[in-house]
């Protein structure tokens, strides 16, 4: 089977993907379509783009071989920095991206959607450097559980618009940004925050992404000797920091991809957010993918702690990685990660994200000799989700 | 011929389509509303397919989908609802939703149900052309099922000739860069786009909708097209304090003045 990481010109990998948009967006969703090959690969763009990585958000994120998580597992262990980006995340990657994207476009006002927080702040962040005009849409239960991150949102000088339909959490955050696009479709850049949503915009999230894999291949030639680990974990709400580690090893086929999703209660609980595990085909903004939905074809409400996780989507990408059998999709248990996050931080001394917590939790759920090499994508910092750990705790 | 077509053959002017959520504002009033309907005069009815996510839709619609959902309404009990609608009218029926269900009752079983209910069109505002094409067109055309596709003020003007090209039926004109809801008034850009379509010749009749929600409106609409199609206004209506005839009569009265 042909097994590739790149979209056809229509968006498709393999049977997923695609650009299923009411013609109030067509317009919109065209026209990137059409400049954003040429804008993000020409030498500006470039330059640009790795100048801001590397001198704003504080790239190339580190690779730790992390000993002690090493001896208790049996492996050797290495965590990819994600969270000592600007921001705390590897969502940074891909605002930056977009930012110039849309400042090259003309774009002068910015919307996206955020589940965690971690999105809207890396959007926020941008817009502030570029100084636009910057609106996030957030679920009330997302603004509640995360927070910390809805006044770092406030004193970047964005505008957080409590989203208040479904579940109030990602999706129904999404669905409010794209009724803004379709009502201000001239001016505004939508800044998505994962590998979903119509083509081009998996793709381009990806790309953006990408620099983490393209790191860990020479990180982990100097470490190890080899650009190849047996194993790499990410966590995958829409998919994007998993999309970008796995990003250049995708033909190597000796290495191994594992998605970790969510599983909240249990994935036979009717509370989970592990999509791959119960989704089934379907459409969910603007994307064929695996969709989590009733017998009548209506949206399910997912569940999981981690608000960045709590989707009931995945991206195109994964669905296709999925169907292939080119990644495995494993999920674990909210109880889990948060036994996984205090683990990584008495270990370690490193206090992942909730959302990174799953990735990590996977660990204990892989078959491994001593001599294996596993990378984990420490997607983001735990700084967002101190109340639930404390919670957690008593 | 298809009833659309024959709505459009006999009638150029004035058209009146009428969109309610199917389920709302309570379980079983599907057959009823669509009766009264008919008797009030109106030309061709939509009757919306309740969706979790409905994206291009405004807060009255959101609702209403909400509401017809918790009430239970599905594409099944639609079908079962409508098994002897025309018994009951001879207009022109459109289901109007999101593709996702569609999928999930499956496109061809769809299409059979449609043709045996007696359907004439679908509505499908997140099926672009690009999507329908290819897999879809020939199951259509199999069951003689009209696909209305539908233009926005920024479609540009290429694209609204092809889409002209390819239609059977109508053109869904959307009036505005929004999602659905109601307007006391057309701005001069939208007036300006109207005009503009209108120059193009195209050979497909064209309703407007998105916006429109009194008699001023209404008229406006006409005046670029053959006609007009209503919903969130109607479905304000529909929960109003009087009967369910008395808040159908008593709108549309209002809206044809
Ligand atoms: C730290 C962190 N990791 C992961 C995710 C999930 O997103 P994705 O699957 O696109 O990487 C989020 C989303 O908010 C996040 O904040």
């Amino acid at each position: 089977m042909n097994e590739t990481f790149t979209a056809d010109k229509n968006g498709y990998y393999g049977e997923f993907g695609g650009a299923f948009v009411p013609e109030m967006l067509r317009q919109n969703v065209e026209s990137l379509r059409d400049v954003y090959h040429q804008i993000i690969e020409s030498p500006e763009f470039q330059k640009e783009f790795t100048g801001l990585l590397r001198n704003y958000a504080g790239r190339p994120s580190p690779l730790s071989f992390a000993k002690r998580l090493s001896d208790k597992y049996g492996a050797k262990i290495y965590l990819k920095r994600e969270d000592l980006n600007h921001t705390g995340s590897h969502k940074i990657n891909n605002t930056i991206g977009q930012i110039i994207l849309a400042r090259n476009m003309g774009k002068t006002r910015i919307i996206a959607e955020t589940g965690a927080g971690q999105h809207g702040v890396a959007t926020a962040t941008v817009c502030a450097l570029m100084g636009l005009e910057c609106v996030v849409y957030m679920g009330e239960t997302d603004m509640v559980r995360q927070e910390p991150n809805v006044k770092r949102m406030e004193m970047l000088g964005a505008r957080v618009v409590p989203v208040t339909s479904g579940n109030k959490t990602l999706k129904d955050a999404t669905n409010e940004a794209l009724r803004d696009w379709i009502c201000n479709p001239v001016n505004t850049f939508y800044i998505i925050g994962s590998v979903v949503g119509p083509h081009p915009y998996p793709d381009l999230v990806a790309r953006f992404q990408s620099v983490i894999s393209e790191e860990l291949l020479s990180q982990l030639r100097e470490a190890e000797g080899t650009e190849d680990p047996g194993y790499i974990l990410a966590c995958v709400g829409g998919g994007s920091n998993a999309a970008g580690i796995f990003y250049h090893y995708i033909n190597r086929r000796n290495v191994r991809l594992v998605g970790v999703e969510a599983a909240g209660e249990g994935v036979n609980t009717g509370l989970t957010a592990a999509t791959i595990a119960v989704g089934e085909r379907g459409i969910i903004h603007g994307s064929k993918t695996l969709v989590m939905q009733n017998e009548d074809g209506q949206i399910t409400e997912p569940y999981s702690i981690s608000a960045g996780l709590d989707y009931p989507g995945v991206g195109p990408i994964h669905a296709w990685l999925a169907r292939t059998g080119r990644a495995d999709y494993l999920n674990v248990t909210d109880k889990e990660a948060l036994a996984a996050a205090y683990e990584l931080t008495k270990l370690e001394g490193i206090i992942p994200a909730l959302e990174s917590a799953h990735a990590l939790a996977a660990l204990g759920k892989l078959k491994v000799n001593k001599t294996d090499i596993i990378v984990v994508n420490v997607s983001g910092r735990g700084d967002k989700d101190m109340q639930a750990y404390f919670e957690a705790k008593t | 011929m298809n009833r659309i077509d024959k709505l459009f053959q006999s009638r150029k002017q004035n058209i009146l389509s009428i969109y309610f959520t199917a389920g709302f504002p309570v379980l079983v009033d599907t057959l009823r509303t669509i009766q009264e309907l008919d008797k009030a005069g109106v030309d061709m009815i939509e009757i919306g397919m309740p969706f979790s996510d409905p994206v291009a839709d405004g807060q009255v619609i959101q609702r209403s989908s909400e509401k017809a959902l918790s009430n239970g309404m599905t594409i099944k009990l639609l079908f079962k609802q409508l098994a002897s609608v025309r018994e009951t009218t001879d207009l022109p029926l459109i289901l109007m939703g999101y593709i996702n269900p569609v999928l999930k009752f499956g496109m061809e079983n769809f299409l059979h149900k449609c043709q045996e209910t007696g359907i004439d069109g679908i509505i499908i505002p997140d099926l672009p052309v690009e999507e329908y094409q290819e897999p879809y067109e020939a199951l259509f055309e199999k069951y003689n099922i009209l696909n209305i596709f539908l233009i926005s003020p920024q479609t540009p003007d290429e694209r609204i000739t092809y889409l002209d090209s390819i239609s059977k039926g109508f053109l869904y004109m959307v009036s505005t860069a929004a999602t659905t809801g109601t307007i006391n008034n057309f701005d001069e850009s939208q007036i300006a786009y109207f005009k503009k379509v209108n120059d193009l010749n195209l050979k497909t009749p064209r309703l407007i909708g998105f916006g429109i929600s009194n008699n001023e409106t209404f008229i406006q609409a006409c005046n670029f097209a053959n006609g007009a199609i209503i919903g969130s206004s109607f479905i304000r209506a529909l929960d109003g304090n009087g009967t369910l005839p008395e808040n159908i009569h008593g709108f549309i009265r209002k809206i044809r003045g």
